[in-house]
């Protein structure tokens, strides 16, 4: 830096630093910085050296006082600073910008889209576990039994709601009665058998991809519209629609062939519906597990990602901000040869 | 003698005399379709897509994109469905004799004993005591079992699965026998998913209705509805499937014919 040399690297430094002066900003220009005014900004000298403007949070004290700095994606998908208080405080998260800049659980109605799988019951606990008020679960097909539906529908927050991503009438129907009070959308519904390419015909394949590829579509175009209106709704406004893809979007799995192609075809889809809600301010997060603990992953050998771990996984990312998730060891460890070199990874995947 | 036959037909027709009786479920993606073990690869659900709704995507008109197994909703079964007809000639949809699409029907009346037991089995015996108080069940007809099962309209009663499977009504081994060895009809039609009873994989043989009569080149119906409404004789079935390229099997409307004024 100091030698003004253009050969910097990317390095990951700690937030902390001192807020050296704060202002409020009661007037702006700009559109978007109009609708949040007040606005508390401030500079900070990090500890790593730079001098940065920033978003302060309302519990910071007042300059000089001791900050974290934390980079996060504002409402309209662009990357903000933040310099949060030295030492969490209480109902840290309740403030403002905060919240608008994150898509804490706390206080939102959520659709499960698929309430039979293992994921789905875990993300229902860990939902309620977080503050979320009304939680619906879909439940498709409701002549086949499924197991710890019955008992997550005794509780007084979760409603077992009709909803099979396949029948574009079903998910017409459910989003005309509750389209207009979703503030989180959580795609978990998911077809996934093991066939490889080699294996005869295309009905498996098919069915994947109307669950995976279309139904995911389907959603997004019934559940859209409406969460993307309501995106700057009064205290609590629609804020997020979670993907479930798999790691093997990235990167073919041959011996699962047909299901990694379909979640490829989802993460396209889930990109371009990102490119839609960005600009409501609504945020697309995709989860890209490694094979789940569950039956139809039962020949995988260790490890597999625990439903709890996953479900903990993307509370983090509403909590945070995050727009990408890698939950467990195996979507870490695929994530990262993918970024170092995705043709050696799928060369690396040929026998897998 | 035929000529004046389908004259008189026809003017019974229009004047109510014969009645055309319904006996299909509506096609509809709320209808449960059947369900194999996830291994196996599964029969599509009926579902729908609009085309156009008289709007941008074709202002003048409304229609749709439908998608369905062949074994979907009231259906026909052809013998090529079973590995027992593989072989058989003129087995298959588009190969059926016409003559067959048409022929009496006897309807036995289950309704008690299948709401007393959701397994009920109809025997051979059964079907002897029907034929004491009715008459011998003719050569060529199709024989259809009364259950009143089309009334669960709430498809999870519908299907009734348990812990140990689906428990639907149906015909043993006996009476497939029976019908198909000693009263050679056309086929055999229920009101439930299957022509053979929910825990059919556990008989021995399995499956005996689809294994015995599509062995003996006959044909199936279900998800019949509207049994009720027919005579337990003199009913004339008009069941055809679609005429589909070596196909198993069609979604079919069926219609009844019979004796009466409209109610």
């Amino acid at each position: 830096m100091k030698c003004l040399s253009h050969r910097l690297e990317w390095r990951e430094v700690k937030g902390g630093g001192e807020l050296i002066a704060d202002t409020v900003l009661h007037h702006s220009n700009e559109l978007y910085y109009r609708q949040r005014v007040p606005l508390r900004l401030g500079t900070v000298r990090l500890e790593a050296g730079p001098t940065l403007l920033v978003h302060v949070h309302d519990d910071c004290a007042p300059a000089p006082s001791r900050v974290r700095v934390r980079a996060h994606l504002d409402r309209s998908g662009h990357a903000v600073l933040m310099a949060l208080p030295h030492e969490d405080t209480p109902n840290m998260a309740d403030d403002l910008l905060l919240r608008e800049m994150t898509s804490d659980p706390k206080f939102r109605n959520v659709l499960i889209t698929d309430g039979k799988s293992a994921a789905s019951q875990a993300l229902t606990r860990a939902m309620l576990e977080a503050g979320a008020d009304i939680i619906w679960l879909g439940v498709a097909e409701p002549w086949k039994q499924a197991p710890g539906v019955d008992a997550l529908a005794e509780l007084s927050q979760v409603s077992i709601v009709p909803l099979d991503v396949t029948d574009a009438k079903s998910v017409e129907e459910l989003a005309g009665t509750i389209g207009g009070k979703v503030d989180i959308l959580i795609n978990t519904a998911e077809l996934h058998r093991t066939k490889g390419i080699a294996d005869q015909g295309t009905e498996t394949a098919r069915a994947e991809m109307d669950v995976n590829y279309l139904g995911l579509l389907r959603l997004a175009q019934a559940f859209g519209p409406a969460m993307r209106a309501r995106a700057a709704e009064g205290a609590v406004p629609a804020t997020a629609w979670v993907n479930l893809l798999s790691i093997h979007a990235l990167a073919a799995w041959p011996s699962h062939g047909t299901f990694s192609a379909s979640k490829a075809a989802a993460f396209a889809l889930s990109q371009n519906l990102r490119a839609e809600m960005r600009h409501a301010g609504i945020r697309v997060i995709n989860v890209f597990p490694g094979p789940i603990d569950d039956e139809w992953n039962q020949l995988v050998p260790p490890p597999r990602l625990a439903p709890a771990a996953l479900a903990k996984a993307v509370i983090t990312a509403l909590r945070n901000g995050i727009e990408d998730v890698y939950p467990g060891d195996v979507a870490q460890d695929i994530h990262a040869r993918w970024r170092e070199s995705a043709k050696a990874l799928e060369r690396e995947l040929w026998d897998q | 003698m035929s000529a004046v036959l389908l004259r008189e037909l026809a003017g019974a027709l229009a004047a109510g005399g014969v009645r055309v009786i319904d006996i299909s479920q509506t096609l509809s993606s709320r209808f449960p379709q059947i369900v194999l073990p996830p291994e196996f690869d599964q029969c599509a659900p009926f579902r729908m897509e609009v085309i156009s709704h008289y709007d941008e995507r074709g202002p003048g008109w409304y229609w749709n994109n439908l998608t369905f197994g062949e074994h979907t909703g009231t259906h026909f079964d052809a013998p090529v469905h079973w590995v027992t007809g593989r072989d058989l000639p003129n087995n298959t949809t588009d190969t059926i004799r016409p003559a067959s699409f048409v022929g009496p029907a006897c309807v036995i009346d289950c309704v008690a004993e299948a709401a007393r037991d959701a397994d009920f089995l109809l025997t051979a015996e059964h079907l002897r005591v029907w034929e004491e108080q009715h008459s011998r069940i003719p050569r060529g007809a199709w024989v259809l079992m009364r259950t009143d099962w089309s009334k669960r309209t709430d498809p999870v009663a519908y299907r009734n699965f348990d812990e140990t499977g689906q428990h639907t009504p149906g015909p043993d081994i006996s009476a497939v026998r029976f019908l198909v060895q000693e009263r050679d009809v056309l086929g055999f039609g229920t009101e439930t998913i299957g022509t053979d009873a929910g825990q059919a994989a556990h008989f021995r043989p399995p499956y005996p209705c689809h294994s015995v009569m599509h062995g003996a080149g006959r044909y199936g119906l279900q998800c019949l509805a509207n049994l009720d409404l027919l005579p337990a004789t003199g009913a004339v079935l008009i069941a055809a499937p679609l005429k589909i390229l070596r196909g198993s099997g069609s979604p079919a409307r069926v219609l009844a014919l019979a004796a009466g004024m409209e109610k």
